[in-house]
């Protein structure tokens, strides 16, 4: 039954984006890791129900976004931790203006309605076909192609009108703006 | 006599339509790109972290006794009954 060392590897090599997927889900890092392990729990626990030959991964991630699911309506209202939360996980320090525009990237894509994020960062970071993605979020393709749309268009609002009113450090994206261009 | 009326010219229409549409198609363009390449760069700073050890732990023993680690890990709630009302 248990013990079958490619299923551990397998869940194990899919930990790292799980939890890139739970992050951007709760906005809490430590939030996050426990929802990696519930899924994890919960995966070894019905491997019988998993279909060998189909993607783990995918099966992975539609465990961890039903929990998710649960406990957000258990919870009702979502306090988001406010800053540090996502920071403090980061590996890296960027620099200091790709650091201002990687938290403002972050603070928008926060803004987001979730099931526009999950369909966006499903499809345009985790590296899953639309079909896989309608699969994971149990509904139609069509469903996620118009929220990845819808989310790709919200975002760009976002930072576009930040940007303006900001006139941030990134001279690049100020001449963008000002209609310079090439 | 061909008298030709345009009661309902649909240019004022067209013109709301222009005039609230701000982002160039170039401009747009730009930032769809930025979009997925800043979407990108915040998943992988999070991937690049790999495989903490905690679930490097946690698969281990899941391999070694399932039955035990389940109730440990999935049993958070039931722990509440272990409360000693004598604190």
């Amino acid at each position: 039954m248990s013990g079958d060392p490619s299923v551990r590897d397998a869940m194990l090599a899919a930990v790292p984006s799980l939890r890139a997927f739970a992050i951007s889900l709760s906005a809490n890092v430590d939030r996050a890791d426990d929802l990696v392990q519930e899924t994890l729990l919960r995966a070894w626990a019905n491997i019988d129900s998993f279909e060998p030959g189909t993607n783990m991964s995918a099966w992975l991630f539609t465990i961890l976004r039903n929990l998710f699911r649960s406990e957000y309506r258990k919870r009702r209202r979502e306090v988001p931790d406010s800053d540090g939360s996502y920071a403090d996980s980061m590996k890296t320090q960027p620099e200091q203006s790709s650091r201002v525009e990687f938290e403002e990237f972050r603070e928008a894509l926060a803004k987001l309605p979730s099931d526009q994020r999950e369909a966006l960062i499903l499809v345009g970071a985790s590296g899953f076909s639309y079909e896989e993605a309608a699969m994971i979020c149990e509904c139609a393709v069509g469903t996620i192609k118009s929220r990845v749309n819808r989310a790709r268009t919200r975002l760009a609002e976002l930072l576009a009108i930040e940007s303006i009113e900001d006139l941030g450090p990134d001279r690049e994206l100020r001449a963008v703006f000002s209609g310079g261009g090439s | 006599m061909s008298e030709r009326k345009h009661p309902a010219r649909p240019e004022g229409a067209i013109h709301v339509r222009s005039s609230s549409v701000r982002t160039s198609p170039a401009l747009n363009r730009d930032i769809q790109t930025k979009i997925g390449q800043q979407l990108r760069a915040v998943y992988d700073d999070i991937v690049d972290q790999g495989v903490p050890d905690r679930f490097v732990e946690l698969l281990r023993s899941l391999d070694r006794d399932p039955a035990k680690v389940t109730k440990e890990g999935a049993g958070g709630e039931g722990a509440k009954g272990d409360e000693d009302p004598t604190e």
